[in-house]
């Protein structure tokens, strides 16, 4: 897996947007993980720092018209997509404020209005959910495209090769991203994956398959910017695997050592954002001060979120019995 | 203008005035055509059992054949449902929903909760249920009570062609998911049913039968059965009122109660197994709630708490019939303390 060499020429403003991405998703999960650590985060929390650059490459080359759909580690694709990171913070605290007003937490955030079709707690829920909104893009004629992450776990989980497969007989606009980490828990997917490859399942359904280095924004972006391109234009759908490593547990707490170093090397070798900067940095596309100055920035906007989350009143008794159809 | 016409052809008559009324109700299941694919003849089946017959050619891109994926085809229904349609999707026996349930309780009935109102999940699942038809332990079963138990589902049985078109405009139009139960012995009755387009409301249920004796507290199928019950028992003297619940989610508390509180002596007849079904509900609703008015322990008449036998032999006695019913009557009518 080495750099894409030959690329698009991306826009000053697709480059910061990108950088952006990354960087917030990066300082969100990196901020979490130490806030969680001070007992104040209540539940389940799954962290996605290491993997921006598969929600960043994807969607960035997605618009309103589209629609995801989010796994348990969902907060990178959540900002991806453009879900407020205010909103999402005080979600993850529970409290009135939050992007589900307290209801959904870390392992369901969602905004419909943005596409965002949730996080998921349910390992491969997400690819049946996105083969209807593909489905419903294509009958109103949108041109929307929709797009199920899931993660090596959820490769093996029927659903996920069951959608593949309606995805591919409907011919939908439709994109699986396989974000392969490496462990479904702490099961290694070279264990748990049959094939070599989880993108060697496409030629069962007569899809394109397609690897990447997922630390690689620019080869994320590239393979996605083409499965996209052919998914809105009538072509079908493709599945692309990502390979990577998450940098912190399968959830917060969770101590890992059933893991090598393998972290140590990719935050050492092979870091999303160390790679971006280096590259864009090298060829002047962008200075080191731009990157600094939206460092700054989006430090302080998640200091904000944190700060706003923790002061946010939180849901009261009556909100319990509230957005159900039936009361008893 | 009301005809008679078929319980099955009652569904046909409102999907096919829904999707005329409304072009984003689409139709998607197993051979909801027929013949997707294949050489011969499209609409070849028109569904399992005929429902969506004809369908295919009149609103041409609106019926979708699946494959035999339930979790994709229920789960494309429910994501399709959050983009603005209103799909009806077949999951052509209740029994199959252990292969899909994942897509109908953890996602369709959580989203508009779980997101904090943000969503909403206009689907309908329709499926065949109950035993008759000799179909034997994995194509027989009332699995209502399931879907009843969860929170964010609409669960109704429509008993009669009248109320089968009714309520099924109604779950269309309605913005939540609902589980829409049909019972397969009942395609072929035939009832009154009026041509023009109209909603039967959920929770609401349907005294279908008056009397001052028992209540008869029932649903789907059991309707008939009890009705029949009711008229063996006219003749001996014992006036029964038959409540049809008509929807299980929501649950028409109040007219059961204000039953009871009329008769003092209820029966509950339930095609589902006795543990956890309508008729242990229905029994603790009235117990707490009505426990002044009872003047004999509550009497439930369910199929055992068995799988759905084969045999003709073995099927007739699973299924409750309106002798067993007449006996819970005659059990309350003569209970003394």
């Amino acid at each position: 897996m080495t750099d894409t060499l030959e690329r698009k020429t991306l826009t000053r403003e697709q480059l910061l947007d990108a950088y952006r991405t990354m960087r917030t998703i990066r300082e969100f999960e990196e901020r979490v993980h130490r806030e969680f650590a001070t007992g104040e985060i209540p539940g389940f929390v799954h962290l996605y720092a290491g993997e921006e650059a598969s929600a960043a490459g994807v969607c960035l080359n997605l618009d309103d018209r589209d629609t995801i759909a989010s796994t348990h580690r969902g907060h990178g694709h959540c900002i991806a997509k453009g879900v407020d990171v205010g909103e999402m913070m005080a979600e993850i605290y529970g409290r009135r404020t939050g992007s589900c007003h307290g209801k959904g937490g870390s392992m369901h955030i969602a905004d419909l209005s943005k596409g965002m079709l949730g996080a998921n707690g349910i390992v491969g829920g997400g690819p049946p959910l996105i083969c209807g909104t593909a489905l419903a893009a294509k009958i109103k004629g949108t041109g929307g495209v929709s797009v199920a992450f899931f993660g090596d776990g959820g490769s093996n989980q029927g659903t996920t090769l069951e959608s593949m497969n309606l995805a591919c007989v409907w011919n939908l606009p439709a994109v699986f991203i396989a974000e392969n980490n490496g462990y479904a828990e702490s099961t290694a997917s070279a264990w748990s994956v049959a094939s070599d490859n989880i993108a060697d399942r496409a030629a069962g359904f007569g899809m394109p398959g397609v690897i990447v280095d997922g630390f690689d924004f620019f080869a994320t972006y590239e393979a996605a910017r083409e499965a996209i391109a052919r998914a809105r234009q009538g072509g079908g759908p493709t599945l692309i695997e990502m390979k990577f490593t998450r940098y912190f547990g399968h959830f917060e707490g969770d101590q890992q050592t059933y893991r090598a170093d393998e972290v140590a090397h990719a935050r050492a070798e092979l870091d999303c954002l160390e790679r971006f900067a280096a590259r864009v940095t090298e060829t002047a596309e962008l200075s080191r001060a731009d990157l600094d100055a939206l460092d700054a920035e989006i430090g302080a906007e998640i200091d904000k979120a944190v700060d706003d989350a923790k002061a946010a009143p939180l849901p009261t008794e009556a909100d319990l019995l509230t957005d159900v159809y039936v009361r008893y | 203008m009301a005809r008679n016409i078929t319980y099955r052809e009652a569904l046909n008559e409102a999907l096919t005035q829904e999707m005329e009324r409304d072009e984003s109700v689409i139709v998607m299941g197993e051979d909801n055509a027929g013949g997707e694919g294949a050489p011969g003849e499209h609409d070849a089946w028109g569904g399992v059992l005929g429902v969506t017959k004809g369908l295919y050619h009149k609103f041409p891109g609106r019926v979708l054949d699946t494959p035999i994926s339930e979790s994709a085809f229920i789960g494309a229904a429910i994501g399709a449902a959050t983009a603005g349609m209103r799909p009806v999707a077949e999951l052509m026996f209740v029994d199959f929903m252990g292969v899909c349930f994942d897509q109908i309780y953890n996602q369709a009935a959580k989203f508009r909760y779980m997101f904090g109102g943000k969503a909403v999940t206009p689907v309908v699942i329709r499926t065949m249920y109950g035993a008759g038809l000799r179909a034997a332990a994995q194509h027989s079963q009332c699995l209502y009570p399931l879907f009843t138990h969860i929170p964010g589902l609409k669960v109704v049985l429509p008993a009669t062609p009248y109320d089968a078109k009714g309520m099924l405009i109604q779950a269309i139009r309605d913005n939540d998911p609902v589980i829409f139960f049909e019972h397969k012995a009942l395609y072929d009755t035939a009832g009154p049913v009026p041509e023009e387009s109209y909603t039967v409301p959920f929770g609401e249920a349907n005294v279908v039968r008056e009397g001052g004796d028992v209540t008869i507290v029932t649903l789907g199928r059991m309707v008939h059965t009890s009705l029949d019950a009711a008229a063996q028992l006219a003749a001996s003297g014992v006036e029964c009122e038959v409540v049809d619940l008509r929807t299980t989610s929501p649950l028409d508390e109040d007219t059961v109660l204000e039953s009871v509180e009329g008769t003092g002596r209820v029966v509950v007849v339930d095609e589902a197994h006795p543990r956890c079904s309508i008729a242990t509900d229905i029994s603790a609703l009235i117990a707490q709630k009505a426990f002044g008015a009872l003047q004999a322990p509550i009497e439930m008449v369910n199929a055992p708490h068995t799988p759905v036998p084969f045999s003709s032999a073995l099927e007739d006695c699973y299924i409750p019939d309106a002798q067993r019913v007449v006996n819970a009557v005659k059990t309350v009518t003569g209970w003394t303390r």
